[in-house]
């Protein structure tokens, strides 16, 4: 008797257990076994890309696994001194008014689809980021470009409408990847490039498989698959690695995690440093933070190393501007807001604005919650209030606080490379505005390497002066890997996770 | 009369099915419109441009008037179209499939592990109630009762993954490419599930076992000469089910959330990191495919509870 109410459970469970057996699915996991000389190398990262296509998608997920591995440009940035390189290009000349670029390209570059690399991709590739094919913002950086010339199938021209300093830099970002007019049609799930590597699984909720190519024009890499496998979960990844699931954290999001493998000889730890300013952004506009003097007072009443300590475990650096240490124009500014909340105090006072009351709307995430509850703390003591609320990112902050610039105070990671240049646009969500700093940021595109130096080091001094913003600490580059794990960049100064440096032994 | 009276039940559920499906697919519709947050704005990013935003706006048809956007999607459901969604350039529903097999397999093995902990224990609880090893169980199934599937998911991992070494701490193997791993990756998210709702459902199956023994028809049972436990197997088990289905069914429901978050934990790639995927993108039709799809699941349920009653409780049948 039993058993005839069974039957319908148990047919309904069979149904299922077969539909599910039938399907293979397309989330397998890492296969092969590891260790072995020829097993995938297994790296962990946060914030699995939503499709392959930056040229309109932003975020760093992209990039990061596929700029250099996938895609080339014709320079790339030496991740240790943040030189300018050869990729594509074997050499280049700028005429002596900045204005004309000759580059001469490498022979013999293939993409993956089989097509040749010549000028005409180069054309091809950089008026394509000048057309509407490009929504991205980085694809203004192109916006200075005023023809492409193919002069020999090796020899491509471009010249720009006016000096740019920067536009070479820029070239090493995704926009100077190269692309083939026949290989851009599904560049969501198809990327073709001329790198090392190409995708060839993509398993979303997962992993994001590269495989080297076998008709490479440079030096092959150590590795022949590297699997990109994606963690929402800071301690899924740190366990990962602690069972072997995993063989590098390559950006580690629990940084008191490190505990774990400090002192254990199965594991390396590096420890460098990115682009990402963990910034306190002050609405420069619109109420009580738009008086200069109340900006100086919070930036003054900030224990910095106190707020690393908390958010961040203490792993990174302090800043005083919108400068990482790898930038040619970082400086120390330690005298310009120095931890005195007795004279921020008294600036509050001078202010008219003994007490106040900000609206402290945040970026959801870990590190910029936990900066929040300690600048909150920190502020109480000089008399300002602060309501923190942590809003969705990326949807509600982008929406609230970046486009309608809807907040006191906010706090998030700025990791684009060389962003001190959002200072000059007083639409941007600082809402700053300084006709000395717009100047000398466009003076800084011509010249000398000497005066640009000079010139973006007078703004980064200029923006702390005024309190612009406050910035917390700039996000350490750390990765926890096996031992034997070699190649691994110290610092993260570019868009990609160059992969191509990468070897076990 | 006994044809006619099953036919018009058929018709009068189906018909509920299908306006609960209706209303389901124009509040999940509705709700994905008031959620805040533009879904061009997030492709874009940081220091996008008004002209780039109302481009990718117009590229993924989000400017078109709401009405346009609720037809054009649920016009295609019927035959299983959830379209394409605008974020990852993929067709929706063969990803809603190949996610919602992985989420299968975590549930049903959950349920199995939540069976196999709570037929044997809650009937034990019951006939042993005033004996020691019946409270034993009882306070057993209290603290589990207490614990999240995600807190029993890290606690698992930790003890067995990490400390001991013997299963892999998460990630997942279809079942055909690797059966062996697979298996090894299944156990833990299965008890983390299954443990939770298996103490959950002891308690329930022990009140609905207590209740049985003390029926007039289990005494009458046992007054004929069965032993106390044969009495049980051939006349208490089969009331004390129908308690126990219901419940079951609306433990599917949770397991289904449970599952969510333990597909995190264990790095899992299911509907539950699709669904959080989605509404992390704002890929507004990926969000609204996987959650009609969950209300069709739960509506499916309930509807294999409501045909297992009337198996189980003959009297159900007669009664219209």
């Amino acid at each position: 008797m039993p058993r005839s109410f069974l039957r319908p459970a148990a047919a309904v469970l069979a149904a299922a257990l077969l539909a599910a057996g039938c399907s293979a699915g397309s989330t397998a996991s890492s296969g092969g076994a590891p260790g072995a000389p020829d097993a995938p190398l297994r790296i962990g990262l946060t914030a699995e890309p939503a499709n392959l296509d930056f040229t309109r998608t932003d975020g760093a997920a992209i990039p990061e696994a596929l700029l250099v591995n996938v895609y080339e440009g014709l320079v790339q940035l030496n991740q240790q001194t943040g030189d300018i390189e050869p990729a594509l290009a074997e050499t280049w000349t700028v005429s002596p008014d900045g204005l004309v670029y000759d580059f001469t390209l490498r022979e013999g570059v293939t993409f993956s689809n089989g097509e040749a690399f010549t000028a005409d991709d180069v054309k091809f590739s950089i008026e394509r980021v000048q057309s509407d094919a490009w929504t991205v913002s980085l694809a203004d950086g192109m916006g200075v470009v005023a023809a492409v010339e193919v002069v020999s199938p090796t020899q491509a021209r471009v010249t720009l409408s006016q000096p740019s300093n920067s536009w070479l830099h820029r070239m090493t970002t995704r926009i100077g990847a190269m692309f083939d007019p026949s290989g851009v049609a599904d560049l969501a799930n198809t990327p073709i490039g001329t790198g090392p590597y190409t995708v060839s699984e993509f398993r979303r909720g997962d992993a994001l498989v590269l495989t080297a190519r076998d008709d490479y024009w440079g030096e092959p890499p150590a590795i022949d698959e590297v699997v990109l496998q994606y963690f929402d979960d800071a301690t899924a990844a740190t366990n990962a690695l602690l069972t072997d699931g995993i063989d590098v954290i390559g950006t580690v999001q629990a940084p008191e995690s490190l505990a774990r493998f400090e002192g254990d000889d199965r594991f390396q730890i590096i420890e460098g440093t990115t682009n990402g300013e963990v910034t306190l952004a002050m609405n420069n506009a619109f109420g009580p933070t738009s008086d200069p003097r109340v900006r100086r007072a919070i930036a003054m009443a900030i224990d910095h190393q106190a707020v690393l300590d908390t958010a961040w475990a203490g792993r990174g650096a302090l800043i005083d501007t919108m400068v990482p240490p790898t930038d040619p124009w970082y400086q120390p500014l330690p005298d310009v807001t120095p931890y005195d909340p007795a004279a921020a105090r008294a600036l509050l006072a001078e202010a008219g604005t003994p007490t106040l009351s900000l609206r402290f709307r945040v970026a959801n995430l870990p590190y910029a919650v936990a900066s929040a509850q300690v600048v909150q703390s920190q502020l109480a003591a000089i008399g300002i209030e602060t309501q923190i609320e942590p809003l969705e990112f990326p949807a509600r902050w982008l929406e609230e606080v970046f486009t309608n610039a809807d907040y006191d105070l906010s706090i998030v990671a700025h990791v684009e490379p060389r962003d001190i240049r959002t200072f000059g646009d007083p639409d941007y969500y600082w809402r700053y505005e300084s006709a000395e700093v717009q100047e000398l940021l466009a003076a800084s595109e011509t010249g000398t390497e000497e005066q640009q130096v000079a010139a973006l080091q007078r703004v980064g001094r200029l923006i702390a002066e005024d309190a612009a913003a406050d910035w917390l600490f700039l996000l350490p580059n750390l990765i926890v890997a096996d031992a034997d794990v070699r190649g691994l960049p110290q610092n993260r100064i570019g868009e990609a996770l160059d992969l191509t440096a990468l070897s076990r032994g | 009369m006994g044809a006619l009276t099953v036919l018009l039940q058929l018709v009068r559920r189906t018909a509920v099915f299908a306006v609960s499906l209706v209303v389901a697919s124009v509040v999940v519709f509705a709700f994905m419109t008031v959620l805040p947050g533009d879904p061009a704005r997030v492709a874009l990013g940081i220091n996008a441009t008004e002209e780039a935003v109302a481009a990718t706006r117009a590229a993924f048809g989000t400017d078109r008037p709401l009405v346009v956007q609720y037809l054009d999607w649920v016009s295609g459901l019927p035959s299983g179209d959830f379209g394409r969604s605008y974020v990852t350039e993929v067709d929706i529903g063969p990803q809603i499939i190949d996610r919602l097999l992985v989420t299968t397999w975590l549930v049903l093995s959950g349920m199995a592990v939540a069976l196999l902990v709570a037929l044997p224990l809650g009937v034990l609880a019951a006939v042993r109630h005033r004996r020691p090893s019946g409270t034993l169980i009882s306070a057993f199934s209290q603290v589990g009762v207490a614990v999240p599937s995600f807190l029993a998911g890290i606690l698992l991992v930790t003890v067995f993954a990490v400390r001991l070494g013997w299963l892999p701490s998460g990630g997942w193997t279809p079942p055909a490419q690797d059966p062996v791993a697979f298996l090894s990756m299944l156990v833990l998210p299965a008890l983390a599930l299954g443990l939770v709702q298996g103490a959950v459902l002891t308690r329930y199956v022990r009140s609905a076992v207590l209740d049985v023994l003390r029926e007039d028809y289990l005494r009458t049972a046992r007054s004929k000469g069965l032993t106390p436990g044969r009495a049980l197997v051939r006349h208490g088990l089969r009331n004390a089910a129908v308690p126990v289905v219901t419940v079951l069914g609306l433990q599917l429901s949770t397991l289904l959330i449970g599952a969510v978050v333990v597909e995190r934990v264990f790095v899992i790639p299911g509907l539950g990191s699709l669904l959080l995927d989605g509404v992390a993108n704002r890929d507004l039709l990926l969000v609204q495919g996987v959650v009609i799809v969950l209300v069709l699941a739960v509506l499916v349920v309930n509807f294999l509870v409501d045909v297992a009653y009337t198996v189980l409780d003959p009297r159900l049948r007669r009664a219209a």
